[in-house]
């Protein structure tokens, strides 16, 4: 609201400025737009957004190296800084807790069910864009319906099923369930992935006598690494945010993943506990943040991906 | 000709059934659909059909129950807990969407303005959707905790409050928190993906329009969010279908209290069918969310529909 006032004065002077040869296309029109204006309508807005988006993260990151007397003590010290960081509760929870175990079944369960489902996805959605068998636009519909379909309602019923084959509180009752939350997703990023590549080259290799297996292995995958890339990076991060179906498959600690066991067996009734699980929620979204470093691009056209159709 | 024809006969037989499946479009596709299928069946197909039979039975764990109608319906119909579990979701999910919708937009317009460290601050943006839920949700336990919380600390030292505020025990208060540790959540979600919307959009439409005299608001009023109108729908479509099904914020921060005051219909059935047992009761739970996602998803869909067919696109 605020632009569009402060924009209005500066109009006419804007239909005056803008003949000028002087113009720099680069900027675009943003040259009609002077310094204190842009503190107040761009810059203050955004930094406190900013702010408020970063600062558990801050507070996370900074209880977790506190000491447990300047943890509660609020007044004494000021809690915004601390100057004799401690290492005892990343220590206690690396050492005193089964936090590395847990830590490890996570790694292994999102590996696991991410391979099995760039897998299967890779191979459904080649099928859906260029094999174009009977009904394939039906299945593609039915894939996009299956991304709708929320865990929270399938858990209850998933529950029954994972006990019926006997996969109640091991590993595989995640690795084999996670997949039907990957899997409509990636099938619906590599299908737009596979679009992109050109026809030609496919119908090249079938008249040089390669297999559809060796078209798909040889030419389609190597062409579309950045979106294997991409769909693995999301996959991963979905496996490793899953909580429901953690919760409720698995009951022995030492199958646990890191968000439940954290939830479940690292809350106690300490009242210093707070040091060990910031730490802990720290560490745990360390592997994610580093993963998310190294591929922002890959991330982001991933998220947007599988929003355009 | 036809001593010709006579001869080319005997090579056909070669080409056996085998070789026909191999390059068979149908034939080959059932393989390549088998794994996908496979896991989606077994595992969401299944499941969801199960899910509508559970709701219609007095199952319990481990007992499978006998079919009984619509009890566990009527049962729910007259329990107050789940009246109030639906108005709670209703009330998380239009807050949070609405407030995740302006807001979200509002960054994305930031964003999309000339800034520098533009690449670091958007990346920057993301990171509270990239950090697993759960972790977060614990993040915003200790804030909101109500004898150490920094945030009434702050307060209470610029003198607008007196005493602690009582975030997670109070029953407003603690729909207010876990609302805003929603929203905390999704805004760079939607600000990213908004932001990818409008990056598409062609400056010199804005150029254009502002040497016809539009002011910043008629801008954003008659070009961008009418090009954006079919990213919103989609956009808002997963915003509400995950706001409404959530899970993970309400059991970390408040599991359901104080006094069921935060409970989703999602924790309520975790609730009834995990811990109580009543695997029907919770799966009549489950259930009853189907036609408020359907009606959700219907919403959105005919709005992009109607916002092609005006723009002159072809209905693909």
């Amino acid at each position: 609201m605020t632009d569009a006032l402060a924009g209005k004065a500066a109009d006419p002077k804007a239909i005056l400025t803008g003949s000028s040869p002087i113009a720099d296309d680069t900027e675009g029109m943003s040259y009609l737009q002077r310094l204190p204006r842009r503190l107040v309508t761009l810059y203050l807005p955004l930094s406190i957004i900013l702010l408020v988006l970063l600062f558990p993260f801050y507070w996370m990151a900074l209880t977790s190296i506190k000491p447990d007397n300047q943890l509660l003590d609020l007044d004494t010290y000021s809690p915004f800084w601390t100057w004799n960081p401690t290492f005892k509760h990343i220590y206690k929870l690396l050492f005193e807790t089964d936090y590395p175990i847990w830590l490890w079944n996570t790694m292994l369960v999102a590996v696991c069910a991410t391979a099995l489902s760039i897998i299967a996805s890779v191979l459904a959605a080649y099928a859906i864009v260029r094999l174009r068998y009977k009904g394939a636009q039906w299945v593609g519909g039915a894939i996009f319906l299956a991304y709708l379909v929320p865990p929270s309602i399938l858990f209850i019923p998933l529950s029954t099923v994972v006990f019926q084959y006997g996969l109640f509180d091991t590993p595989f009752a995640l690795i084999l369930t996670y997949p039907t939350i990957l899997i409509p997703f990636s099938t619906w990023l590599l299908m737009g992935y596979f679009k992109t590549i050109p026809f030609e080259l496919e119908e090249c290799a079938l008249i040089d006598g390669a297999s559809r297996w060796q078209i798909l292995m040889r030419i389609v995958l190597p062409l579309a690494v950045p979106g294997l890339i991409s769909a693995f990076i999301f996959c991963f991060t979905l496996c490793w945010n899953e909580f429901i179906y953690a919760l409720t498959f698995i009951s022995s600690t030492q199958y646990k993943t890191v968000p439940v066991a954290i939830v479940t067996a690292l809350v106690d009734g300490d009242i210093y506990r707070w040091g060990s699980l910031m730490a802990g929620a720290m560490i745990g979204s360390l592997p994610l943040v580093i993963l998310y470093a190294f591929f922002v691009e890959h991330y982001v056209s991933a998220m947007t991906g599988a929003i355009k159709e | 000709m036809a001593i010709a024809l006579d001869q080319a006969k005997p090579g056909y037989p070669d080409v056996t059934t085998w070789d026909r499946l191999k390059t068979n479009k149908n034939w080959l596709a059932i393989w390549f659909m088998l794994p996908a299928a496979a896991f989606l069946i077994l595992f969401l197909a299944y499941p969801l059909g199960l899910g509508v039979w559970l709701s219609f039975t007095d199952a319990r764990i481990g007992r499978s129950g006998i079919f009984v109608g619509l009890e566990n319906y009527e049962w729910l119909w007259d329990d107050s807990t789940f009246w109030l579990s639906v108005f709670n979701t209703l009330l998380y999910t239009i807050v949070a969407s609405t407030v995740k919708f302006a807001v979200g937009l509002y960054l994305a317009l930031l964003l999309n303005e000339r800034l520098p460290f533009k690449a670091i601050i958007r990346a920057v943006v993301l990171v509270p959707f990239i950090v697993p839920t759960v972790l977060s949700a614990i993040a915003f336990w200790w804030l909101f905790d109500p004898q150490f919380s920094i945030i009434s600390w702050s307060l209470r030292k610029m003198h607008l409050i007196n005493e602690n505020i009582n975030f997670l025990g109070d029953i407003w208060n603690a729909r207010w928190s876990v609302i805003f540790a929603n929203i905390w959540r999704g805004v760079p979600f939607v600000a990213i993906t908004l932001l990818a919307g409008l990056q598409t959009v062609s400056p010199s439409l804005y150029e254009a329009a502002t040497i016809d005299g539009a002011t910043p608001w008629q801008n954003f009023r008659y070009i961008t969010y009418p090009l954006l109108t079919p990213i919103i729908a989609v956009v808002m479509t997963f915003s509400v279908l995950f706001t409404f099904t959530d899970f993970q914020l309400i059991w970390v921060m408040t599991r359901g209290g104080p006094v069921n005051a935060t409970h989703l219909m999602a924790t309520l059935s975790y609730q009834r069918a995990i811990l109580g047992g009543q695997l029907g009761e919770g799966a009549a739970i489950s259930t009853a969310m189907i036609p408020f996602l359907l009606a959700a998803i219907l919403v959105s869909w005919f709005g992009l529909q109607r916002r092609k067919w005006q723009q002159g696109e072809s209905n693909d």
